[in-house]
């Protein structure tokens, strides 16, 4: 089974976020990247499958959103935890795309790929869009299953079977291969590099496709052709001073559901 | 001006809440605008929903009715979307940002080839017609303001709780037309062949107006029925830090954080959970927090309206009791 892994390079979470100067994007200088957290779900799972399997090839997919990013890293942290290959998609050509300029670069390096499944995270925690897995499935005209914390491959029929989080309970759903998923926390856990994973990594073949490699017209991708643009980024709306309430245990108690009732007015 | 295109989910013949309050904000948006709502129900058995959607705001409404719709289908529920869209060019298509409507709304921008801006907090109309969304990024350190390039077509997904609804008003001579069921047998879909109810809490953690959670200071899985307890007098759904979710006392729907799920109640409790910038990401949207922990240092007290330095298991009990008086006696 040929799996490919989309997964995108984040700030730590831990990041103390500067904006740029023209206050549209943050400044991506001196802060340090690592795999999207939902991400590396994808990509574990892949491998596991590959090893139940006893055969396949784990590709990993990546797309440099920013020229002051180095996407390689996380490829390279995929290889060493097992993938086999990896492709980078780098040019000044895709930077500043939204969501759909995403999907729509990353669905066209898909098209020069073999695969059964494609696995991604459902979420990257820079963006938080939720979309970029799902409009890719929809460019290729595949089926998606969505925010999958189980996973069944059936070779044999050709399906999979797939147990995705709604509110207060799961859908489980079919979907004939090739198929896209985007992968929750729940799924596995996923692993550490080790260190002749890491020896290995080093030898494993890395490509870099540009635009030209992918033959997308400039004005169809990147800020050019996206379909949104940030106005701005602001942080969120200051929390009014909060007030700690003093006294023994009992007396506090009182004076919180006397403001909850009385001043918040929530119960 | 073009109309907006309110999609309201249902599950079992009954609305989502969210569904109403996206109704309630095209209201608030069209009013200025001077445009149509027009609401849409998919699914079987919802004819009697239609009426619903105009008590809520809406001016027309479009029910996609078909028996083989008793389930969510991604691709059915698109090319229905999709094929009401082209025929009444909106200026935004809006939906709550729930897992139907963040999984419907991704595919419906992608095959209408435009913008998508998911969970918003904020719209706003401007005089050219064009919407600016705001939405939390970068787990809620930020909030980004994005606008659809040209056309001024966004699909737009709102939190739950975040906006109002309209006082319910009735509801005669509002226009209720058949939308046609849109089903492409050829293309490949995924496709629902089971909902399982996963046990515990009753009340959905993303929907619910309180939500007290429970975080590694309950030192063991046993002490959650303080906060069960708490959340029972209170009314509330019952959530977990991540903490409390790795350590197994409970399952990940529970979770609330970067991880887990976001949240926008009226009130947060958090009992012993410190308050990482993890958690802070899936809570600090709440409108009031509350925050009992024994340690005054824990992050979490920079965010709380009203905190309570001491011992959880002592305040926790005391708070249950408390709340259980004030609604005796109300």
């Amino acid at each position: 089974m040929k799996i490919v892994v989309c997964v995108k390079q984040v700030p730590a979470t831990e990041s103390k976020l500067q904006l740029t100067t023209d206050g549209t994007d943050v400044n991506r200088s001196g802060l340090s990247f690592v795999i999207n957290p939902y991400d590396e779900f994808a990509v574990e799972e892949a491998l596991q499958i590959k090893e139940r399997l006893g055969t396949g090839e784990v590709t990993v997919l990546s797309l440099r959103p920013h020229a002051d990013q180095k996407p390689e890293e996380a490829l390279r942290t995929c290889l060493a935890m097992g993938a086999d290959k990896a492709v980078l998609l780098s040019d000044q050509a895709f930077d500043g795309a939204d969501t759909f300029t995403t999907a729509l670069v990353l669905a066209s390096a898909l098209r020069r790929l073999s695969f059964d499944l494609l696995l991604c995270g459902k979420q990257a925690v820079d963006d938080d869009g939720s979309a970029v897995g799902i409009q890719v499935a929809e460019l290729l005209g595949l089926p998606h299953v969505a925010v999958v914390n189980k996973l069944e491959i059936n070779q044999g029929a050709r399906t999979v079977l797939a147990h995705r989080q709604i509110e207060g309970g799961i859908e489980v759903v079919e979907a004939p291969l090739p198929a896209l998923i985007t992968c929750q926390k729940g799924l596995n856990e996923p692993r550490y590099p080790s260190l002749p994973g890491i020896m290995k990594a080093k030898q494993k073949p890395l490509e870099v496709w540009t635009r030209d490699t992918l033959g997308l017209p400039a004005e169809t991708i990147g800020v050019a052709g996206a379909k949104q643009r940030v106005v701005r980024l602001e942080p969120p709306p200051p929390r009014p001073a909060g007030r700690i309430i003093g006294g023994d245990a009992a007396t506090a108690v009182k004076e919180l559901v006397r403001l909850l009732h009385e001043e918040a007015k929530v119960i | 001006m073009n109309p907006i295109l309110v999609f309201c989910e249902q599950r079992d013949s009954r609305l989502k809440k969210v569904g109403l309050e996206a109704l309630g904000e095209a209201r608030r948006l069209a009013g200025g605008a001077g445009c149509e709502v027009v609401g849409i129900v998919i699914g079987a058995s919802i004819a009697s929903l239609a009426e619903e959607l105009a008590r809520h705001g809406a001016s027309r409404v479009l029910v996609g009715e078909d028996p083989g719709l008793t389930r969510y289908s991604s691709e059915t529920y698109t090319a229905m979307l999709g094929d009401a869209a082209t025929r009444l060019q909106p200026v935004a298509i809006l939906m709550g940002a729930t897992a139907m409507g963040k999984d419907l709304a991704p595919k419906l921008a992608a095959r209408l080839k435009t913008s998508l801006a998911q969970d918003c907090v904020a719209l706003q109309m401007e005089s050219d017609g064009s919407l600016l969304g705001t939405r939390p990024v970068y787990g809620g350190k930020l909030r980004a303001v994005v606008k659809a390039v040209t056309p001024a077509l966004q699909v737009v997904t709102l939190r739950p709780n975040v906006f109002s609804p309209i006082e319910p008003k009735p509801a005669s001579g509002i226009p209720i037309e058949r939308l046609a069921l849109q089903a492409n047998p050829d293309r490949p879909r995924a496709t629902v062949r089971d909902v399982q109810q996963t046990a515990g809490s009753k009340i959905e953690l993303t929907e619910a107006g309180i939500i007290v959670s429970g975080g590694r200071g309950l030192k063991g899985p046993e002490n959650f029925k303080l906060v069960e307890e708490l959340a029972a007098a209170v009314g509330a759904a019952v959530g977990a830090s991540r903490a409390a979710v790795d350590a197994g006392w409970k399952p990940h729907s529970y979770q609330v954080g970067l991880t887990g799920k976001t949240v926008s109640p009226q009130l947060y409790i958090a009992c012993g959970i410190s308050g990482a910038i993890q958690h802070q990401a899936g809570m600090s949207s709440a409108r009031t927090i509350v925050a009992i922990n024994n340690n005054p240092n824990a992050p979490i007290f920079k965010l709380a309206t009203y905190g309570l330095v001491g011992d959880l298991f002592e305040v926790v009990p005391l708070l249950t009791e408390e709340v259980k008086k004030l609604k005796a006696g109300s």
